[in-house]
């Protein structure tokens, strides 16, 4: 009877555990994977190709990045590493922060925890949400997050979108209504949606690159403490027998 | 209750020892001869959790020490260093975060099952005081540890918690300056958190642990029924209704150790953020003293007695509040005048008032989360005003909140509590 | 208290989640145990560096770091290399056959690939000092006889110009030569063997 209570109470709080994870983020579902491999290399390279100029990942070392995503040294260093840098090194960004302070205003932020700051959710649509705003200084706005002084490297993937703005109420502040594409890119939407999924996916990796351990361990762990409760279990039943 | 019990060893090395230090006997007393009521159930689980807890921080504290850099420009990136460059660093890292705010978790049920089955009540004041001590060791020892990875949220709570002090009169000011040792928390801050974080609260919580302990062997242990054991002895001395600790309880806590390692494994490998309840999203960026994060709250341990001092509109009675929240907890014992210990045998009354004081606890600490400005719209439609909403209902629990300990002295005091007649003997449920 | 307790069946659970609690605190420690491993960040200022030995002059010798220890590369002169052989009978290993100090292809007289190139680590045999190099071939005051070497200030440990050691010195074996090969003629790339193959 006790032991029921006690597992029933461990469930209680695993559950709250759980309802605490299944939080909504308010943007659609990421749809991420880092177990996927295949995408997380993908991912790596979108990432490379068009985020490395500006971006770091200061926390990441390229050697990491060929041991978790299954690459040998000769392919990190020939088609991810742009920047000369030793394959023990972290990933730095190929631009001076001072350059970057005179183009953008301030230095681009580094994205080796980015999507543990945001979320996966709001990275995915965040790169879902530029369009063109001629009255930015970089010719670029976002819906998700307005104003950012960030130009939109994807658009030959994504296409050019522009804003259809709501009807502007007087003394209302103008305000986005939807996204359409006025120009396509080199992907269609399905296409372009599996390329931002890859790159979310692969800066989820970049911000715990630990996960992939962590999970493989875990089922193991829990399987060796399933079988030490209840040994310890029996043995509290044996002992007891004493108690009336 | 312990009884002494003296341990003779055949070995001589063994002999010799013990004739000098009675470390064995001692030992034996604290186990063997302590007598704990027979009829403990679930609820007792937590003291000895605790104890684990305590002894898991230590140790992957002191591993955390070892590459953890207590420096402004050196501890956020020092703690991805550990995630991700030491090796397992990240397993360390999770096994102190999850324990911090499972310490939290045993330490409220240990404290609850306190108030459910009486167990401040005379003789186990002292133990109660001790373990109130213990809380408030704990809350520095959290909040400081909190601090050290030096995240945005880490430096802003910081920020508030110190900025707390300057409601002390004359001095209040000078006060934060001396805490902080700059203008705003800096790495001077940093390092003295540090310092009593790995030291000097580690040392004083050990020493309450032992005192309560202490205490509690002294008197013997409550149980679910509120009988005193001692009482009712057999012709062997022993209490009836008490049973040896060891082997009794140490395999029983053994199954309760392997059920919570079950829990705290599942949240360390699966969810070790726990959806930014145990670890902010906010705190993954690092410090930065022009950016206040969009939502300043502390960890969920602290929400309940954070919403006291935000829902009060002046800052000098919301933190005389704050403190009041935690100081009224020490006065329990006395306030408290009823002789029924168990909540099983006391009035309706009590019954009622202590399921709403722990459901007024925990929405306290939705609204310290704010969580409330998430419901609020669902219930009172799109337009309803959040702020004028959510400081009524804050304002409604913090006097629950108090008035829970003034109907518990009233009730008491007055005679108005109708009780049940208290067994002789504990009540064993047959299994 | 029931009478019949089963003491065997006792020990016996009593003894196996002993043991499987054991097991469990055993397994436990690894990680923290392996935490005091070389870090991901240590193992990247371990790689291999490669060092230009254009400059450095016949009779000089210049010191470069890898993994943290001082590396000596002594460009050696026809007059050191003569000396060499003459002084086997005072030394503790004239023929490097002490195998932890050095890998295979430098188990010869010069102790190194190429005769006039010699690469040790500078780190004493006996307690971890850093020799001084002595590389002039004249009396000094630790040695009438000296042909060049290397000079421990700590305990007066001294070594031959192929950081041979010599007898009757605390220090017990030759200066370790770390792994390394000629990328051309003037890089030299410590910490990878002729063959490819990494420390």
């Amino acid at each position: 009877m006790q032991m029921l209570k006690a597992i029933l109470l461990a469930l209680v709080l695993l559950a709250g555990a759980c309802a605490a994870h299944a939080e909504e983020s308010g943007y659609p579902n990421a749809n991420t994977s880092i177990a996927d491999q295949a995408s997380l290399q993908r991912g790596a390279k979108l990432f490379f190709n068009y985020c490395v100029g500006c971006h770091s990942l200061k926390y990441l070392r390229y050697s990491r990045i060929a041991d978790d995503l299954g690459l040998t040294e000769q392919q990190v260093m020939d088609k991810l590493n742009f920047t000369g840098a030793k394959f023990g090194e972290p990933v730095e960004s190929a631009m001076k922060p001072e350059d970057a302070e005179k183009w953008f205003g301030k230095a681009p932020p580094d994205l080796s925890l980015e999507v543990r700051a945001k979320g996966a959710d709001w990275v995915s649509a965040y790169l879902h949400s530029f369009y063109v705003d001629p009255s930015r200084p970089v010719g670029w706005n976002n819906t998700v997050f307005p104003n950012a002084s960030m130009p939109f490297p994807l658009w030959e993937l994504q296409g050019i979108q522009t804003a259809v703005m709501k009807p502007v109420k007087p003394g209302g502040e103008p305000e986005v209504e939807k996204l359409v594409i006025s120009k396509p890119g080199s992907m269609s939407a399905e296409q372009y949606a599996q390329a931002v999924r890859d790159l979310t996916s692969f800066l989820q990796y970049a911000s715990e690159p630990a996960a992939l351990k962590r999970t493989a361990i875990g089922a193991w762990v829990l399987i060796y403490l399933a079988l030490f409760t209840f040994a310890a279990f029996v043995l509290k039943k044996e002992y007891w027998k004493d108690v009336h | 209750m312990t009884e002494h019990v003296t341990i003779r060893p055949r070995n001589r090395l063994l002999a010799w020892i013990e004739e000098r230090l009675p470390i064995l006997s001692f030992t034996a007393s604290h186990t063997t001869g302590y007598y704990a009521p027979k009829n403990f159930n679930v609820m007792y689980y937590f003291g000895s959790l605790a104890l684990l807890v305590l002894v898991n921080q230590i140790v992957t504290g002191i591993f955390l020490t070892m590459f953890y850099t207590p420096t402004a420009d050196g501890a956020f990136s020092s703690v991805e260093y550990i995630m991700r460059d030491v090796n397992w660093g990240w397993l360390i890292r999770y096994m102190h975060e999850v324990g911090a705010s499972m310490f939290f978790v045993v330490v409220y049920l240990h404290m609850f099952r306190g108030l459910m089955y009486g167990s401040y009540k005379k003789p186990r004041e002292l133990v109660w005081l001790l373990g109130m001590l213990i809380f408030l060791a704990l809350m520095a020892e959290a909040f400081m540890g909190y601090v050290l990875p030096w995240g945005n949220m880490s430096f802003w709570g910081a920020k508030v918690i110190i900025t707390l002090f300057s409601a002390v009169p004359v001095i209040g000011k000078d006060l934060v300056t001396w805490i902080m040792g700059d203008f705003i928390p800096s790495g001077a801050t940093l390092n003295r958190f540090f310092a009593l974080h790995v030291i000097a609260l580690p040392l004083v919580l050990l020493l309450l642990v032992v005192l309560h302990l202490s205490a509690l062997h002294e008197v013997g242990s409550n149980n679910p029924d509120g009988v005193e054991i001692k009482q009712k002895k057999g012709p062997d001395g022993h209490p009836l209704d008490g049973i040896p600790f060891h082997p009794y309880y140490t395999v029983k806590d053994l199954f309760g150790v392997g059920i919570f390692l079950i829990l705290c494994a599942f949240i360390i490998f699966f969810e070790p953020t726990v959806g930014g309840w145990f670890l902010e999203h906010d705190n993954f960026i690092p410090a930065n003293n022009l950016v206040t994060p969009a939502e300043i709250k502390p960890v969920w341990y602290f929400t309940p007695f954070y919403a006291i001092l935000r829902v009060i509109p002046s800052k000098g009675l919301g933190v005389i509040a704050l403190l009041c929240s935690i100081v009224v907890l020490f006065l329990v014992p006395w306030l408290d005048r009823g002789k029924v210990k168990s909540i099983r045998y006391r009035g309706t009354g009590y019954k009622v008032a202590l399921a709403m004081f722990a459901i007024v606890f925990v929405l306290l600490g939705s609204i310290g989360a704010g969580k409330t400005t998430e419901w609020i719209p669902e219930i009172f439609g799109p337009n309803a005003d959040l702020t004028f909403i959510e400081n009524t209902f804050g304002r409604i629990l913090t006097f629950l909140y108090f008035g829970y300990f003034l109907f518990l002295w009233a009730y008491t005091y007055f005679g108005w509590e109708k009780t049940k007649p208290v067994p002789e003997r504990v009540t064993v449920v047959q299994h | 208290m029931a009478n019949e307790v089963n003491h065997g069946r006792r020990r016996f659970l009593a003894g196996s989640t002993a043991l499987i609690g054991g097991v469990g605190v055993v397994v436990t420690a690894i990680p923290f145990i392996e935490s005091w491993l070389p870090s991901a960040r240590a193992k990247s200022a371990a790689a291999p560096v490669t060092v230009d030995i254009s400059k450095i002059e016949q009779g000089q010798m210049v010191r470069y770091g890898w993994r943290g220890l001082p590396v000596f590369i002594v460009n050696r002169t026809q007059e050191q290399l003569a000396g060499l052989p003459a002084q086997d009978s005072r030394l503790k290993d004239p023929k490097s056959e002490n195998t932890d100090q050095q890998p295979k292809y430098c188990q010869n007289e010069y102790r190194s690939i190429k005769p006039e190139w010699l690469v040790v680590i500078g780190i004493c045999t006996h307690l971890g000092c850093v020799p001084d190099y002595k590389g002039e071939v004249k009396p000094e005051p630790f040695d009438p006889n000296w042909k060049g070497g290397f000079y421990c200030p700590c305990h007066k440990s001294r070594y031959d110009m192929s950081a041979r050691v010599y007898d009757g010195v605390p220090a017990p074996a030759n200066l370790v030569v770390p792994p390394y090969h000629f990328v051309d003629d003037t890089h030299v790339q410590i910490g990878v063997d002729p063959n490819g193959a990494s420390a």
